[in-house]
């Protein structure tokens, strides 16, 4: 069976942001880019699947040659093919998912991995948009995957506890933390990544709905007040958040 | 354009989530500014009070009902919900971004052809045409959207809208008998995280990071919680060690909560840790290095040690609170 894994190259959790000069877009200036988080999750997830069964894995990137990075991390984990659709314009979500799809079916992949949320811009349904356009079955913010046969049974995190959820083969899964622990690549992978070719493709042109009008930084906070180092200070404390603040 | 407003009602044994409520009510102020109107559509087994949502400001409810639908199944919830809108001729949905409402929202949005914009934290209106405000890069940065299709699809964070009193106006409620609803992808069973609030819906968080010394002496945070009537949630520091489960981590890959009181304590405010947080209400710190960053983003901090700041804490709310 063939599984495909969906990455998205996003800078560092740790990068400051700052806004580009359009006022619209992130400056990418002194800012490092990795491998999505969540994405590492699913990679494993594909590369413990392939170990369980059989088949070969192929790794899909949207975006610019930068992601090119992202696609050799994952190599290096394991994957054994990697494919990026280029494109160097802004893509909204509907869009990504639909090329994505397309590249899936070209690929005849029946299992897909994706993480639950690209930590860039937080929409958290990148999985869910693809799947609707394959038609496959879907299960969302996964942290316990296991398939027998043609039967997927997982765990999805939602408020206050888990979901037990069943589906079946073709199917899309969203990556949470806590479904696995990530490999790290070994010194043989990381090598025999630099030699494997990625094979760019040129996906449909997008056709965006979200038009982004202004991005902006949030108003920043005022520092508050440090009322003491000690015990001492708990009354005002309390007095404070009861009278000032009105939250307990 | 008609600018006719469905808003998804999200239930979870029988009874209506908050979120849903606030989406409610934020839709209704959104229809009139768009000349538009508000109905609501509610999915699963027995749901209490459905009636009530008037009060929000939705005139009516469908409700579709059916044994099978009592807990969430994508598949049939998602086709239900894109039936009733090519019948009726929806233009605009409304959902709460919970973790069923990220999950449907999307698949609504493909089976309607609308575009989409998660986790608004703010909606205006210009030229009748709705502007929504999303946070992006964990909250370090803020875009504001429009979207270009007739139709439209808008998830709205939990606990930012407010959904305010409710008048006491009741909604139509009719009920449909859904025949055989596509179960492809179907929940089974709900293990519950025993009688604990979560931190993704509490409106008052006591977290505890790697400042607490070691597992044991999260009693503490827990008793201050319980004070509180507060969730406990935690540094993905304490969560790597092993001390607390993932589903309390408060973080860019952890949870973004938005409560009105967040109180952080032996946590240092790493960039991280503070995307998660920082939209709360207030916010009060307890760390005993001083220039800890999360001073930084705290109303109120005492700069001093857990041990001692915490029990006192407990006592002098306990000592209001009676
Ligand atoms: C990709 C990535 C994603 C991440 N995602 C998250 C995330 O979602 N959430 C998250 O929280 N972190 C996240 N992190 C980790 C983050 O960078 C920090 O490492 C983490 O938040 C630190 O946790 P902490 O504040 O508990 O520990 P520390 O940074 O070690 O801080 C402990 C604090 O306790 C104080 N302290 C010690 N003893 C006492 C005492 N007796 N009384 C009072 N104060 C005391 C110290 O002064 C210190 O400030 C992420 C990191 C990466 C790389």
């Amino acid at each position: 069976m063939k599984i495909a894994v969906c990455v998205s190259h996003v800078p560092d959790t740790a990068a400051k942001i700052n806004i580009g000069s359009d006022g619209k877009t992130l400056d990418p200036n002194g800012v490092t880019f990795i491998v999505n988080p969540y994405d590492e999750f699913a990679v494993e997830e594909a590369l413990k699947t392939k170990e369980k069964i059989g088949g070969e894995t192929v790794a899909i990137s949207l975006g610019t040659d930068a992601n090119k990075e992202t696609l050799r991390k994952v190599l290096a984990m394991g994957i054994d093919n990697a494919v990026l659709l280029k494109d160097n314009n802004y893509r909204d979500s509907i869009s990504v998912a639909k090329a994505l799809a397309e590249e899936i079916k070209a690929q005849n992949a029946e299992l897909v991995f994706f993480g639950k949320q690209s930590v860039d811009f937080d929409n958290s349904v990148v999985g869910q948009l693809t799947a609707e356009f394959l038609g496959y079955n879907c299960i969302s913010v996964v942290v316990s995957f296991s398939l027998e046969g043609n039967k997927i049974t997982c765990e999805r995190e939602i408020e206050g506890g888990k979901e037990i959820v069943e589906t079946t083969l073709p199917a899309l899964i969203t990556a949470q933390k806590g479904l696995n622990e990530p490999r790290y690549a070994s010194l043989k992978g990381i090598m025999a990544a630099k030699k494997k070719e990625i094979i760019e493709k040129q996906p449909t042109a997008a056709n965006n709905s979200v038009e982004i009008i202004s991005m902006k930084k949030p108003a920043p906070k005022q520092a508050g007040k440090i009322l003491g180092t000690d015990a001492t200070a708990v009354p005002e404390l309390v007095r404070l958040l009861r009278q000032e603040a009105k939250v307990i | 354009m008609a600018n006719k407003i469905l808003v998804f009602i999200e239930q979870r044994n029988g009874k209506i989530k908050k979120s849903s409520l606030e989406a409610i009510k934020a839709a209704s102020d959104m229809a009139q500014k768009l000349s538009g109107s508000v109905e609501a559509i509610s999915i699963g087994n027995e749901i209490e009070n459905l009636e009530n949502v008037g009060g929000f400001g939705a005139g009516k409810v469908i409700h579709f009902k059916n044994a099978d639908l009592e807990n969430y199944s994508p598949s049939a919830y998602a086709d239900i919900i894109a039936k009733y809108s090519s019948e009726n001729s929806i233009d605009i949905f409304f959902f709460a971004a919970s973790s069923m409402g990220k999950d449907l929202a999307p698949r609504v949005a493909v089976k309607t052809d609308s575009g989409l914009a998660m986790d608004c934290i703010s909606l205006n209106c210009e030229a009748n045409n709705v502007v929504a405000t999303r946070p992006i890069y964990a909250g370090k940065a803020l875009i504001d959207v429009k979207l270009a299709s007739p139709k439209k699809v808008f998830a709205l964070r939990p606990n930012v809208f407010n959904s305010g009193a409710p008048t006491d106006k009741k909604a139509e409620v009719s009920t449909v008998n859904v025949g055989t609803p596509n179960l492809s992808v179907k929940v089974i069973d709900i293990k519950k995280s025993e009688g604990k609030i979560d931190v993704a819906e509490a409106d008052i968080i006591v977290s505890g990071g790697r400042g607490m010394k070691g597992p044991e002496h999260f009693k503490l945070v827990e008793d201050l919680a319980e004070v509180l009537g507060a969730a406990s949630g935690a540094s993905r520091a304490v969560v790597d060690a092993g001390w607390r489960p993932h589903s309390e981590q408060v973080g860019q890959t952890g949870k973004t909560v938005s409560p009105s009181l967040y109180v952080a304590l032996g946590i240092s405010g790493a960039i991280q840790h503070l995307a998660g947080m920082r939209s709360s209400k207030y916010i009060v710190a307890i760390n005993k290095d001083k220039d800890a960053p999360i001073f930084q983003v705290a109303d109120y901090g005492i700069a001093g040690d857990v041990f001692e700041v915490v029990p006192a804490m407990i006592e002098e709310i306990k000592k209001i609170k009676s």
